[in-house]
């Protein structure tokens, strides 16, 4: 997908203004927020767990070459081929081939945020082949032809009845004369369509939540059994996972699950959890002939040498950072305008696509924390997001003016005999032209601030004067 | 070794230590299996189990022998005004019982339009509420994934506090990773339209285990 988030702006905007989508978002908060919260009241080990997690990743990412080495090794132990790509362009090259030597005229999909980083949908289109999402969510958006809005729950931005709409465009072909109304009618008919697919496709493409070097398996973790019947009913399965999602040992992805599925969905645990390792076996009545591991790069080698952003390879893409973020959830994931939305995707997208490609994202936070307080990997994305910010000013991507008021905020700040009495000559005036409504409806260089909101005078003194008369806690 | 490879590699090696120096933690790393922290499991692994299980919207039955086995499998289709018909895995033990003459058995792999399929666990994990499924000849993954009804047998002296002791018990056992381990908790179930959890995703729309107490 080629990435808008130059758009970030205009595309807030829209978003914002959009009651389809804002009706959509209200579900975070109930759905996910609330589950989530729920799962962890009753898990006192979580704390325990999180630092454990964080320490395996991080062993992980520190001898990454040499299991991604044994990783390669078990794998073809088990009978299957791992392929390495330095980017995009070279997965895609694996991917179609491998494609070409099974004859494959479909290929059914399960969710992979990989396959969308490396648009892996459109390339097998421009060859020939069909590709069929098959999680519902991934589904919906690709008859809508989407990008997903959500790590986790790639359809979120949709309601019920643009579902019901897309359905009635698209089922014609399969026979679909009445239309849907309720939830179980649209899951019944995906259901029945993506059956017949599944039987039909000759590969099956699923990603990967965890790669395990003791064993060479890679772990898929769904709800609806998709992701199962995509590696198991085809001829050929081939899996997508970047670099960074190799564990040690089962042990290792034990922990990890039980951070994983909690911190996404509030589930225990999920209601499919497999572990695929090479190909049928001679005495094996099902399952596909050929198991190929992809193993992409694109831009993690060189995040994994980034002292800055090193972290952030950490990440398990649970999406609570999503769905704890005000941001994301004021202007859903669509409007970050690339593959990864909300704040682990405001710290990727630039380091992936570049930084004067993303310059928007980094800047569109509050640095509030609460991402950081949810993540079940303890990254540090407030962190990340201001360290992004001082490598735009650094590289002159922040435009002239702004530039110029940050740098004469920075002079005057860090001379304190001026900023204190210059910011005690702010409140005053401020407090003055505020009159005796105590707000104000605009204010100089502020305009776009107050252009949806009044700002409050400020109360009291400054905060140095009160930190100076003891009024401190 | 591949170009991709090779220059991969390169680019993490320029900012990790020599991997002659790490290789021996690393292997030691591997052979320790070392456990992490786990939620608490009820010292009655057999009853933790069923309540996380049917948390998940499975439903569970205790019986104690074939008979019963046959019993619940014809009780379950008839309630459900199911046809009577159930494809079996091919287990010796499934088929060793004493199936009825008005129930069609079938034996092998499921088809597309599978309704009813029974096969048997290899193990329970308390900590989640999940079946253990190895796919092999006698357990074909299809049949726990493609039939709107799965029925599973599990052995309740098979059930493992946690998800550490499956992995410790195939070690012991000298099994390597099946083609596909499946840990199954509950029916298929999405999520994906407004959030609103519904049953039977593109997996089985229900799940129901018939827990062995053997004498």
């Amino acid at each position: 997908m080629n990435p808008a988030s130059t758009q970030f702006k205009a595309n807030a905007r829209e978003a914002l203004h959009d009651a389809q989508l804002q009706r959509a978002l209200t579900n975070i908060r109930s759905g996910f927020v609330a589950k989530r919260r729920a799962a962890l009241e009753i898990l006192p080990e979580f704390e325990a767990l999180r630092r454990a997690g964080k320490a395996i990743k991080e062993h992980a990412l520190d001898n990454l070459d040499l299991y991604l080495e044994r990783f390669e090794h078990e794998v073809e132990q088990a009978g299957g081929q791992v392929h390495w790509a330095r980017d995009a362009a070279e997965a895609r090259e694996i991917v179609l081939r491998l494609c070409r030597e099974a004859g494959a005229g479909t290929v059914t999909k399960g969710k992979s945020m990989v396959g969308e980083e490396i648009a892996i949908n459109e390339a097998l289109e421009a060859a020939g082949i069909t590709p069929v999402e098959t999680d519902l969510g991934e589904y919906i958006i690709q008859l809508a032809g989407e990008p997903p809005s959500h790590i986790i729950a790639p359809a979120l931005h949709k309601t019920r009845e643009q579902i019901i709409e897309l359905f009635r465009e698209h089922h014609v072909k399969y026979g679909l004369t009445q239309a849907l109304e309720t939830v179980p009618e649209i899951v019944d008919e995906a259901r029945k369509v993506l059956r017949d697919k599944y039987f039909a496709a000759d590969v099956g493409i699923t990603g990967a939540n965890f790669l395990i070097a003791e064993t060479g398996s890679a772990v898929v973790v769904t709800n609806e059994g998709n992701g199962d019947l995509t590696a198991t009913l085809p001829k050929t399965h081939i899996v997508l996972a970047s670099l960074e999602k190799i564990v040690p040992t089962r042990e290792d992805v034990a922990v990890l699950l039980r951070l994983l599925v909690r911190s996404a969905t509030g589930q225990p645990f999920t209601a499919y959890t497999s572990f695929f390792t090479g190909p049928r076996r001679a005495e094996d009545p099902d399952g596909p002939e050929h198991f190929h591991v992809v193993l992409v790069d694109n831009g993690r080698s060189a995040i994994a040498g980034d002292a800055d952003f090193r972290e952030v390879l950490r990440c398990i893409r649970c999406g609570a950072c999503l769905n704890h973020c005000p941001i994301y959830n004021a202007v859903g994931g669509h409007a970050y305008g690339w593959v990864y939305p909300g704040p682990v995707g405001s710290v990727l997208t630039p380091l992936l696509i570049g930084e004067e490609k993303a310059a928007d994202l980094p800047n569109a936070s509050t640095l509030c924390g609460r991402c950081e307080a949810v993540c079940p990997m303890s990254i540090p994305l407030p962190k990340m997001l201001r360290k992004h910010r001082e490598r735009q000013f650094a590289e002159r991507i922040v435009p002239p003016r702004q530039r110029l008021a940050l740098q004469a905020w920075a002079w005057l700040a860090s001379r304190p005999g001026l900023y204190r009495p210059a910011v005690r000559v702010g409140v005053g005036l401020l407090r003055l032209l505020a009159g005796r409504r105590g707000r104000l409806r605009s204010v100089p260089l502020a305009g776009a601030w107050t252009q949806a909101r009044d700002l409050p005078a400020p109360q009291g003194g400054t905060f140095i004067d009160a930190w100076h008369k003891g009024r401190r806690r | 070794m591949s170009e991709a490879k090779q220059a991969i590699l390169a680019r993490l090696r320029a900012n990790l230590s020599d991997p002659e120096t790490r290789r021996g933690a690393v292997e030691q790393r591997l052979d320790a299996h070392a456990r992490g922290p786990a939620p608490a499991v009820d010292a009655d692994a057999a009853a933790d189990f069923i309540a996380r299980l049917e948390a998940a919207a499975a439903t569970v039955v205790r019986v104690h022998d074939g008979d019963a086995v046959v019993a619940e499998a014809s009780a379950y289709l008839e309630q459900r005004e199911l046809p009577p018909r159930l494809l079996l895995a091919d287990d010796p033990w499934l088929q060793g019982v004493a199936w009825p003459q008005a129930l069609q058995i079938d034996v092998g792999a499921a088809a597309p339009d599978s309704l009813v399929c029974l096969s048997a666990a290899y193990a329970g994990i308390a900590e989640t509420g999940s079946l253990v499924l190895l796919s092999g000849p006698v357990t074909p993954t299809g049949l726990n994934f493609l039939p709107d009804h799965y029925l599973c047998l599990l052995r309740t002296v098979d059930i493992v506090p946690r998800i550490d002791d499956l992995w410790g018990r195939l070690r012991a056992e000298g099994r390597a990773m099946p083609r596909a381990l499946n840990l199954i908790t509950g029916p298929s179930r999405t999520a994906d339209v407004e959030q609103t959890i519904q049953l039977g995703a593109h997996g089985p729309r229900s799940l129901h285990v018939l827990l062995l107490d053997e004498a």
